[in-house]
């Protein structure tokens, strides 16, 4: 089982990776719309991508609201 | 047989009843999440999903007139569940399901809904909240909830069964069918009432434009709560016997699955979905070997000169088969509305032979007002008003730039328990629409920008700034208000449109390093499109009435005179 600070770097790492930019830049507690200048549609494709990594499904009702990397994870932890 | 010939109803119960009637076998919903499809139902089906619901209802003392809430995500059991309340004489009131819990609870006492149809975890949510003691909902019905699930005072959706048939509940033209809250809720929350003849002249006047028949798709995207998927994804593929399809989620992957699985043929969407489309396609283009790309750029210039003067789809799918498939191969209209849309975004589309049409609207006048025919294309102008509406230009300028007025039967007849607001938005039976625009030569409007302080977002959402305000109460300062920036500085554009927060500190303060720290925190517990972009510093008091309530056109009028734009501070 991750640990919830695994489970977060992960999340920050695939981030990095799908919105090209460099992960040094990335903290839990940012604002992905703000930090990543992406729009709900974008965080939506995130997440798919968040959830083949992770092998768990998050109904799009589960983010509503959810614009941190932190909530973000613990919102994934809880399905793992 | 074509589509229900709409004059002769009274309202949208009889309509529904009869084209459930009519296609008994045809498929009228497809439920799709991700790559599994969840359900099927032909007309028939729904009808029998529909009555038992509408007896649990009569038999709870749910009288014709009175109101039932709908807080759910697109999906089978809204569209069955305002049947049911259609059928029973009822008033729909369809609630967005991406407010806060609080908003909720604040409508549904708002709206005096007794009967509330709702999904589990926005359900769970809504119990969870402070002020949920305070409800007066006399039936609340919860769709999927878990088998252990504690449900507080609710039943379960799918529970219900009748022993008896329900009863038909006819209603008047003049009676209310809905109430659609066109924004959101602070103060004077905006429910619009709209009666049954409002929808009955709404579906017949663009049913022509967009005709349904037994084999048409309706890929439904926008909320169903939001009116042009009401009218799109509901009242018009029903009474023309068209299939709607939801998609349990949005994801931009799963939408583009969704056009080649069950082949559309049309779909709404708001600008934001649009720009992911094309962001989607673009990546595509650019990732072709280099020669391919010079042939798909020749292909679409040959595409767009034989369609300058109107869409020739046969051809166009021809030319560019390989996009239109991705599209599903037997899209007709893709409509794109909700939100001001940029020309440029809808010439890429028009360019690749997708027939786009744009239009302008509101809940206010029951969705469209203003439709392009593309005959020719013209991505400049939101169209010609659909048939039965007429427009104004208010106090034209020397450009015949004025505030936009339009009367017609699809207009509302006010917002529900707001007088003030009503005499205000209807003046001697014109919707004032707070929108400027000019009627062209050719009858085509165009608009640039709006009278009233408020902002749309790309993804169709009205915010008003007053709205938003107790977000920062108590902030450390003498006064503030929140303004669209345009309404400060009128432009002559509709996109772009941004919220400013305005401080008056305390005498000898000025913005310190806690004070914008303290902004920004605030900001970031507001949903993303609601925040604002910026702050400015006025240093005088505000104007007020007698009633101590700010002045804000004529402070707007003052901040627009004495500063630049450039005097707004990024957040």
């Amino acid at each position: 089982m991750k640990t919830i600070e695994q489970t977060t770097e992960e999340i920050l790492t695939l981030a990095a990776t799908h919105f090209k930019v460099p992960r040094a830049g990335l903290q839990a507690s940012d604002d992905f719309y703000k930090k990543l200048g992406i729009d709900s549609l974008q965080a939506l494709e995130l997440l798919t991508r968040l959830e083949n990594h992770f092998g768990v499904e998050l109904p799009d009702y589960e983010v509503q609201g959810v614009s941190d990397f932190s909530t973000l994870a613990s919102r994934i932890q809880s399905r793992l | 047989m074509g589509m229900l010939d709409l004059t002769k109803y009274e309202s949208l119960g009889a309509a529904l009843r009869d084209a459930l009637a009519r296609w008994p076998d045809e498929v009228c919903l497809i439920e799709a999440d991700r790559e599994r499809e969840k359900s099927r139902l032909t007309y028939r089906q729904f009808q029998e999903a529909a009555e038992p619901l509408a007896a649990t209802l009569q038999d709870s003392g749910f009288a014709a007139g009175d109101r039932a809430a709908i807080i759910m995500t697109n999906q089978p059991k809204w569209l069955i569940s305002a049947y049911a309340v259609f059928f029973s004489g009822g008033v729909v009131v369809p609630l967005d399901y991406k407010l806060s819990a609080a908003e909720h609870l604040q409508l549904l006492a708002h709206s005096k809904a007794q009967v509330l149809c709702v999904e589990y975890p926005l359900w769970r949510a809504i119990t969870q909240s402070p002020s949920f003691q305070e409800h007066q909902l006399r039936k609340v019905l919860v769709t999927e909830a878990p088998p252990n699930a504690d449900l507080a005072s609710a039943q379960r959706w799918e529970d219900f069964h009748a022993d008896r048939a329900p009863e038909f509940r006819p209603r008047l033209r003049i009676d209310m069918a809905c109430i659609v809250y066109s924004s959101g809720t602070g103060g004077h929350p905006r429910g619009c009432v709209l009666t049954h003849e409002n929808y009955l002249e709404q579906c017949g006047a663009v049913s022509p434009v967009f005709p349904f028949c037994p084999g048409s798709r309706y890929l439904s995207i926008i909320p169903t709560n939001h009116a042009i998927d009401f009218m799109g994804g509901f009242i018009m593929p029903f009474t023309g016997g068209g299939a709607v399809i939801h998609l349990r989620t949005l994801r931009p992957e799963f939408i583009r699955e969704a056009f080649t699985r069950y082949k559309v043929t049309y779909m709404a969407v708001v600008p934001l979905i649009l720009k992911n489309l094309q962001r989607g396609l673009k990546e595509r283009f650019a990732a072709l070997p280099a020669g391919k790309r010079r042939v798909l750029d020749l292909l679409i210039a040959l595409n767009r000169a034989c369609t300058k003067q109107q869409p020739r789809l046969g051809l166009s799918r021809i030319l560019l088969k390989d996009i239109h498939k991705a599209f599903g191969g037997e899209l007709r209209a893709l409509l794109v509305g909700g939100a001001f849309t940029e020309p440029t975004l809808m010439e890429f589309f028009h360019d690749l032979g997708i027939p786009i049409y744009n239009g302008y609207g509101c809940t206010e006048a029951c969705t469209a007002i203003t439709l392009n025919d593309l005959k020719p294309f013209r991505p400049e102008t939101v169209g010609r008003p659909v048939r039965g509406m007429e427009i104004r230009i208010i106090t034209p300028d020397a450009d015949g730039v004025g505030e936009v007025a339009v009367r017609s039967k699809t207009v509302m007849s006010g917002y529900l328990d707001e007088p003030e607001l009503t005499a205000e938005t209807l003046v001697d039976g014109w919707l004032m629409t707070g929108d400027l625009g000019r009627v062209n030569a050719e009858g085509h409007l165009q608009l640039f920008g709006r009278k009233k302080n408020m902002i749309v977002t790309a993804e169709g959402k009205n915010i008003y700034p007053e709205d938003i305000e107790n977000t920062y109460e108590g902030i450390a300062v003498k006064e503030f208000c929140i303004f669209a920036a345009n309404y400060v500085w009128p432009q002559r554009t509709m996109t772009g449109e941004q919220l400013l927060l305005v401080i008056r500190p305390e005498p000898g303060h000025v913005v310190d390093y806690a004070l914008r720290a303290e902004i920004s925190r605030r900001n970031g517990l507001l949903l993303n499109y609601k925040r604002i972009s910026g702050y400015i510093v006025w240093d005088q008091d505000f104007p007020r009435n007698a009633a101590m309530k700010i002045r804000r056109a004529v402070l707007a009028e003052e901040i627009g005179k004495h500063l630049d734009r450039s005097a707004m501070v990024s957040l």
